[in-house]
This record gives structure tokens, C-alpha cells and sequence, in this order.
């Protein structure tokens, strides 16, 4: 191990403050706007705005000190620590939606249907997956099938995760076009994803009746693959901008963290997925 | 040990980069002592706000029938006092220790990522600005408890224009946690000095780094918890309600899988702080350091498995009831091994009787009284009896005042010194322990009385017959509430110059055999160990060699 003082230790740091306010104006914005008051949206707006230049410069920032040499091998492990922190903490957040899935569908709704609730409260329940419970909250809707854009989803997600391993071989054996054609294919494949979830969500909407407000099959179905599609989006924009460095010659073999982290996540996404492809739409 | 100090400072000066001048320098620090310090000055006013809460409480239910307050007013009273006590005190106090102290005790030169530590600071503050930020509103602030139970928290009434705000609240929170407990785990594996193996790290660190990853696995369980009541109330999911097929019991589920870890998050460090102390001035070293550190871990994994004991009146299935009541239990044993760990510490120890080392003593005593209260509760028959009564206001008061708050107090008394470089005055350092030790259990054993005999908790009004002992306690919490300022005093008089005597760089006498952090000067220096110590004492773990 080094001695302490090559660990590189910035000693002012502005760009953290900035995105906190801009975070706490958006989100101050988004509850003004849930409360019906109309400085909701323009709080909205500004406090966005500020976290993406935030975002923009503490990367660009970051990219600037890790092509000058500034970060040294224990850097590297720190931020590899704090990746793989940060992706199990995520796991943490999905698990929490799958858990209510599964709660509901092995415990609560049964419970609804069965004993002295069913006989006094709700005689005509039948406690069948998928519901949108006894009081049909939302109104007639059909399921969401595993076998059209779904599957065509997990099929694209999987080959993007070949194609990001694919970049990597290429950036390990210092062939920049490799790499790069295996982002391109990586960010165009999880940018084709969120289409197609884009044209289910819309189909869902306009010709099943199955809205966020179907019930508790709404709900689950449409909190666990909307807040997956919002990480496909960030996975595929983070990706982006590994890309955009790859074009700019960033990373070597021995120094690209970034890509690492990158690839990482969406690993994450993919597998998460995989998870949804299961419990949600298959079985 | 004073000419390796020597030497760092020498190679301080080729690169020293002191801090930024003005009021600049605070908010765009990286320097983990700044950062502590920041902490814990947010932490010391929070305590203060959240006290003043808890006085208003305790003057509304000084006689039964309404005197001061409404009573949507006294439950939002009781709901903001735990949260900013639990989220914007104890939290955040436990997350300045560690800034301080973590780098200090293992040789590091700072936090391993000294950017997203200043983050985590700011994210912080603004998760408890939009909380307060409630307390203005029309219909005011959160009143449904701390807990947040739909459907109760979703009525229109109950939240008024703040259920947003807290909802946003918490995930802010949540994110400044995660982002601090990264960072502690990343400067614990990562920037301990080589000479320092893992069963050589003081008992802060490690209880710190075990606490960390339980803050990763829970907070984003009640980020997604509170998320959900948003959807709710909002966006028509129907999560939490059975029309739907929902469940708002599930979401008591969600909740104290969180909340049941929470609180060993408020206690685990408290265990390490203690178990720094009691040797220092027992002057031995701490008894059974790896059996320590294993009953740490051991409480953690266990405060996974036993969430729902807050539960057992909620109409699980008997089989449920069970499991819950003997895994709670099971707590029981690796506790015991910490309060006879120091127990044995002191047992035919050379003691002193310091102002740190009373509070530390007072916490061994009074902590046990809370584990034992929570041992009645454990059992689920029984639990029927004080479910939301008075009993378990008593019972996590003991566990959380005269335990979480008392070691940070004591905290404060063993470093302040090694910090600043001045000393406290030990004569009000005395004063306010007798006044917060006596005063505590005026303030808080009654209340296990009043719950036994069926007072409910969260109630601004209560039967005649509960009269007595609440004058009681509430004279108790006046007390309480004012012997704090003299905490205050210290800390401020402290920092301004104290005694005015000159303290040396181990501070308490042999302290340097039990901790790499009195080997360096006092006051310590902007930056501390730029290079690595060589070797690190040992007296902390001599008994598991
Ligand atoms: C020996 C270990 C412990 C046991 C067996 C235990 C057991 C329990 C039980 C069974 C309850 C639920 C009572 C009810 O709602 O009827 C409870 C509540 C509580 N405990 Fe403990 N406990 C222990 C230690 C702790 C510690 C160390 C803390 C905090 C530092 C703590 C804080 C709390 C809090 C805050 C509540 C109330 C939560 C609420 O409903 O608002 N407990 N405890
Ligand atoms: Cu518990």
C-alpha cells in the first residue's frame, strides 16, 4: 500500500452543495405541485435544471482529474467500493417492490378472499392473481402478457449485456473501435428497450384498461417496471457518456473506472429485469 | 510516540493546505473534521429543536384535560419530535463522531471520498429543512406518528399540504445516509493504516462499519415504504388498501423491517463509544474485545429477523406470533455479552470517575433497565397489555436518552479536549450528569407506571387517575430540558478556551495505549496522518491475543 499522501484528497468541493439545493428545489417544487399550488412546476423546473448542470460539471470535473493522473490505484478502490455500495443499495429499493408483490399476491389478496372477510365483508370475491381487488378499484382491465414486447425486451436487455461485456474485452485489448461499437450497439439496444416499453405502457393505457389506479395488479406491475424503465434511461445515459469518452480516447486498460462502473450497473438493470420477466409477467 | 508526532508535522508543512477563510470554508469543506464538526453542531441544534418538543409535550400532559396546545397540534408534536430527534439528532451525531474520529483512530488522512462526504452533510440538511418546513403549513405538520401508518397518515386531516414534504424528506434523508455509510465503509477497508488489521480496530470502527452496511439495507426499504403511501395518496395505487387488495398492514411489514434495524443504528455506535471509554478509565483494557465484536455483529444480523414484534397486536398468525417472540429474544444474549464485557472491564479496574466515564456508567446501568423492559415486551401475551401504552414510551426512552444520548454526551467529554485542546470545566461536567441522571428517571420511570396501568401513548389528555405520575414526569423533563443548557455551555465555553489549562496530547492519562487518536497533538491538527502510522496500540485487544 502507498503512503497516504499520493491519495488525492480534494480540498474544496462546490459542486455538492449546488446539486443538493437544486435537488431540494425540485422536490420542494414536486410537493408544492402534488398540494394544487402552481409554483409547483417552475420550482420544478429550476431545481432540474440545477442538478443536470450539477451533474455535468462534477463528472466533467471528475473525467478532467482522472485522464490527468490524479487518482491512484486506492482512488480506484474507493470508488469501486462506492459503486458497488450504491448498486446494492438499489437492489435494496427494488427488493422492497418485489417483496409487495409477493406479500400481496401470497398473503394479503388470499386473505381477502378466504374466512370471515369474505363471508361478511366481500361474499364475492373470488381471490384470483391478477386483481384489482374486491372493490375492482379502476375498474375491468386485462394483464399485461409475457410473450410480446416483454419477451422481445428481455431479449434485447440480455444482448446488451453481451455487447457491454464485448466492450470491455476491447477496452482490455486496446481496441478503441471494439469498444466503441460496443457501447454504440449497448446504448442503441437500452434506448430500444425503453421504446418498447414506451409503446406496452401506451397499449396498456389506451386498449386494456390497466392503469397505475388497476388495482393492486396496477400498481405492482406499474411501480416495479416503471421504476426498472427509469433505471434502464439512467443506465443508458451513463452509458452515453462513457461512449462520448471512448470517442475522446479516455480509459485504458489499467484506468477506467467509469466504464467499470457503468457496465456494472447495468448488469444491475439487467438482472433486475430478468427478475420482472419472471415474477410480473410470467408466472 | 511524541517524535513520530513531530515528524508528521514536519511533512505537514510541505503541502498544507489550511482551511478556506470565512464562512466559505463550511460549505464547501472536504475535510472530514470539518465535516464532523458540522455534524455535530446540526446534530446539538437539533437536539435542542426536538427538545422543545418534547416541552411542550410534557407541559400539556402535566395535568389531565387540554391547557396549551390542540390536540392536532400535540400530535404533530410527538410525530416531529421523534423524527427530528431519531433523523436530525442522534443520526447525524453518530455520522460527526465517525467523521471525526474514524480517520483519526485507524491512521487515514481523511475519508475515502471526500466530495460525496460534503454531500452527504448538505443532503441532510436539506432532508430536515423540508421536514420543518411542515411546521408552517396550512394544517401543519405530520401528525400521525413517526411511523407514518396508512391509512391513518393518507387521511386529509391527519397530513394536511405535509405528506410530500415528508415523503421527500425521508428519501433526502436517506440518500445523505447511504452516501455517509458508503463512505465509512469505503475509508474503513480502504485508508487504515497497513499496521492495522481488521481485529486491531478499535471497537468505534468497528461497530461504525457494521452499522454502515445496516443503513445501506434499510434506508431505501423505507425510501420505498414512504414512496408507496406517495403513490397512494397521490397517483391511486392501492398498496395499502384492501379495496384495491392491498394491505395497510403491509406496510407496517415494510416499515419496521426498517425501523427494527433503525434503532440498533442509534445503538451500535453507542456500543462503540462506550466500549472506547469504560478501559481508558478503568484503566485496563476492555474485556473480551473479539467476543465484542462479535456480539456486534450478531445484534445486527438479528435485528433483521425479529421486525415484527412492534407487530404482535396487529392479527398475524399465530405462527408469527411465535417466531417473532423467541427471535427477539435471541437479542437478549448478545446484549448480555456487552453489559458483562464492561461490567467486567471495570471489575478491579484502577477507576476514575470523569465526567465521560460517568455518563458511560450511568449508560451500562440505565441501558439495561431499556433491554429488560424490551424483554417484557418480547413476549407477545404479554405485549397485548403495553402495546402503544406508556410502557414502551418508557421502555425506547431508556434505550435512546439515558443510553444514545448520555454516550454522546460522554462523547463529547472525551473528545472536546483532544479536538479543541482545552479542557471542560469537570465541575459543571459533574453538575450536569447528577442533574441528567437523577432528572432522566424522574422523567422517564414513572411513565412505565402509567403505561402498566393503561395509558395510552400519543394522547394530549388522559383519566384523573394517570395524574400524579405524569406531574411527576413532566417535572422530570423540566429538569431534564434544563440541565441540557449547561451541556451547551460547556460545549461553547469549551471550545472558547475552557479551564484555560493546557491539555496534553493523551488528554487522559494512558490513554495513547488504547487508541491511535491520542498519539497526535491537541488540539489535532487541520490534517493528521499524511503518513500512515507505523504501529498502532494494542492495549484495546490485549485480551483476545
Ligand atoms: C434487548 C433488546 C430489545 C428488545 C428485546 C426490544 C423489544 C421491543 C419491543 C417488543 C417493542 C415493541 C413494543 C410494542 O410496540 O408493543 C419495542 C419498541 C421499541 N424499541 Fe425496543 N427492544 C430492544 C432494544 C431497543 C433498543 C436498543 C432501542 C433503541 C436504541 C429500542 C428502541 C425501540 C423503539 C424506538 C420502540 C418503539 C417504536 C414505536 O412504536 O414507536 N429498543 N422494543
Ligand atoms: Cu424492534
Amino acid at each position: 500500500m502507498s503512503t497516504n499522501s499520493t491519495y488525492y484528497i480534494p480540498h474544496k468541493a462546490t459542486w455538492p452543495v449546488i446539486g443538493t439545493a437544486g435537488l431540494m428545489t425540485m422536490l420542494a417544487g414536486f410537493a408544492n405541485y402534488l398540494n394544487g399550488s402552481s409554483i409547483g412546476q417552475p420550482l420544478m423546473i429550476v431545481g432540474l435544471s440545477v442538478f443536470i448542470v450539477m451533474l455535468v460539471g462534477w463528472f466533467t470535473l471528475q473525467a478532467k482529474e482522472s485522464e490527468s493522473g490524479m487518482y491512484n490505484h486506492e482512488v480506484g478502490i474507493s470508488y469501486r467500493h462506492g459503486m458497488m455500495w450504491f448498486i446494492f443499495s438499489e437492489i435494496v429499493f427494488f427488493a422492497v417492490f418485489f417483496g409487495t408483490l409477493w406479500y400481496t399476491r401470497n398473503l394479503s389478496v388470499p386473505w381477502l378472499g378466504e374466512g370471515a372477510t369474505k363471508e361478511l365483508l366481500w361474499p364475492t370475491f373470488d381471490a384470483v392473481w391478477p386483481t384489482n381487488g374486491p372493490g375492482k378499484v379502476g375498474g375491468e382491465f386485462e394483464p399485461m402478457g409475457a410473450w410480446g414486447l416483454p419477451f422481445i425486451n428481455t431479449l434485447l436487455l440480455l444482448t446488451s449485456g453481451v455487447t457491454c461485456t464485448w466492450a470491455h474485452h476491447g477496452l482490455l485489448a486496446k481496441n478503441r473501435d471494439q469498444l466503441i461499437k460496443g457501447l454504440l450497439a449497448t446504448v442503441a439496444l437500452g434506448f430500444l428497450f425503453v421504446c418498447f416499453q414506451a409503446i406496452e405502457y401506451h397499449e396498456a393505457y389506451s386498449e386494456m384498461g390497466l392503469t397505475l389506479g388497476s388495482g393492486v395488479y396496477g400498481s405492482t406491475f406499474f411501480m416495479l417496471t416503471g421504476f426498472h424503465g427509469f433505471h434502464v434511461c439512467v443506465g443508458a445515459i451513463i452509458l452515453s457518456v462513457v461512449l462520448f469518452r471512448s470517442t475522446k480516447g479516455h480509459f485504458s486498460p489499467e484506468n477506467h473506472f467509469a466504464f467499470e462502473a457503468a457496465a456494472w450497473y447495468w448488469h444491475f438493470v439487467d438482472v433486475v429485469w430478468l427478475g420482472l420477466f419472471i415474477f410480473v409477467y410470467l408466472i | 510516540m511524541s517524535a513520530a508526532v513531530d515528524e508528521h508535522d514536519h511533512h505537514d508543512d510541505h503541502h498544507d493546505h489550511g482551511p478556506e477563510k470565512g464562512l466559505l470554508r463550511w460549505i464547501i469543506t472536504t475535510n472530514h473534521k470539518d465535516i464532523g464538526t458540522l455534524y455535530l453542531l446540526f446534530a446539538l441544534t437539533m437536539f435542542f429543536v426536538g427538545g422543545s418538543m418534547a416541552m411542550v409535550i410534557r407541559a400539556e400532559l402535566f395535568e389531565p384535560g387540554l391547557q396549551f396546545v390542540d390536540p392536532a397540534f400535540f400530535n404533530s408534536m410527538t410525530t416531529m419530535h421523534a423524527l427530528v430527534m431519531v433523523f436530525g439528532a442522534v443520526m447525524p451525531a453518530f455520522v460527526g463522531l465517525a467523521n471525526w474520529q474514524i480517520p483519526l483512530m485507524i491512521g487515514a488522512a481523511d475519508m475515502a471520498l471526500p466530495r460525496m462526504n460534503n454531500m452527504s452533510f448538505w443532503m441532510l440538511v436539506a432532508g430536515v429543512l423540508l421536514l420543518a418546513s411542515t411546521l408552517f403549513m396550512e394544517g401543519g405538520a405530520p401528525n400521525g406518528g413517526w411511523t407514518l401508518y396508512p391509512p391513518l397518515v393518507l387521511q386529509p386531516i391527519t397530513v394536511g399540504k405535509a405528506l410530500p414534504f415528508a415523503v421527500f424528506s425521508v428519501h433526502l434523508l436517506g440518500i445523505s445516509s447511504i452516501m455517509g455509510a458508503i463512505n465509512i465503509i469505503a475509508t474503513i477497508f480502504n485508508m487504515r493504516a497497513p499496521a492495522m488489521k481488521l481485529m486491531d480496530m478499535p471497537l468505534f470502527v468497528w461497530t461504525w462499519l457494521i452499522t454502515a452496511f445496516l443503513l445501506i439495507a434499510v434506508m431505501p426499504v423505507f425510501a420505498g415504504a414512504v414512496t408507496m403511501l406517495l403513490t397512494d395518496k397521490f397517483f391511486h395505487t392501492s398498496f395499502f388498501n384492501a379495496a384495491g387488495g392491498g394491505d395497510p398492514v403491509l406496510y407496517e411489514h415494510i416499515f419496521w423491517f426498517f425501523g427494527h434495524p433503525e434503532v440498533y443504528i442509534m445503538i451500535l455506535p453507542t456500543f462503540g463509544v462506550a466500549s472506547t471509554i469504560i478501559p481508558v478509565f478503568a484503566r485496563k483494557p476492555l474485556f473480551g474485545y473479539a467476543s465484542m465484536v462479535w456480539a456486534t455483529a450478531s445484534i445486527a444480523f438479528l435485528s433483521f429477523i425479529v421486525w415484527a414484534h412492534h407487530m404482535f397486536t396487529v392479527g398475524m398468525p399465530i405462527a408469527g406470533e411465535l417466531y417473532f417472540m423467541y427471535a427477539t429474544m435471541l437479542i437478549a444474549v448478545p446484549t448480555g455479552v456487552k453489559v458483562f464485557n464492561w461490567t467486567a472491564t471495570m471489575w478491579k479496574g484502577a477507576m476514575t470517575f470523569e465526567t465521560p466515564m460517568l455518563f458511560s456508567i450511568a449508560f451500562v446501568v440505565l441501558f439495561t433497565m431499556g433491554g429488560f423492559t424490551g424483554l417484557m415486551m418480547a413476549i407477545a401475551p404479554a405485549d397485548f397489555q403495553y402495546h402503544d401504552t406508556y410502557f414502551i414510551v418508557a421502555h425506547f426512552h431508556y434505550t435512546l436518552v439515558p443510553a444514545s444520548v448520555f454516550i454522546l454526551m460522554a462523547a463529547g467529554y472525551f473528545w472536546l479536549p483532544k479536538w479543541t485542546g482545552h479542557m471542560y470545566n469537570e465541575k459543571i461536567g459533574q453538575l450536569h450528569f447528577w442533574l441528567s441522571t437523577i432528572s432522566v428517571n424522574i422523567l422517564f420511570f414513572p411513565q412505565h407506571f402509567l403505561g402498566l396501568a393503561g395509558m395510552p401513548r400519543r394522547i394530549p389528555d388522559y383519566a384523573v387517575q394517570f395524574a400524579d405520575w405524569n406531574m411527576i414526569s413532566s417535572v422530570g423533563g423540566f429538569i431534564f430540558g434544563a440541565s441540557q443548557l449547561l451541556f451547551l455551555y460547556i460545549v461553547i465555553d469549551t471550545i472558547r478556551g475552557g479551564t484555560g489549562e493546557k491539555v496534553s496530547d493523551e488528554v487522559w492519562e494512558d490513554a495513547a495505549k488504547h487508541g491511535l487518536e491520542w498519539t497526535l497533538p491537541s488540539p489535532t491538527p487541520y490534517h493528521t496522518w499524511t503518513t500512515p502510522p507505523t504501529s498502532v496500540p494494542t492495549e484495546h485487544v490485549l485480551d483476545s491475543h
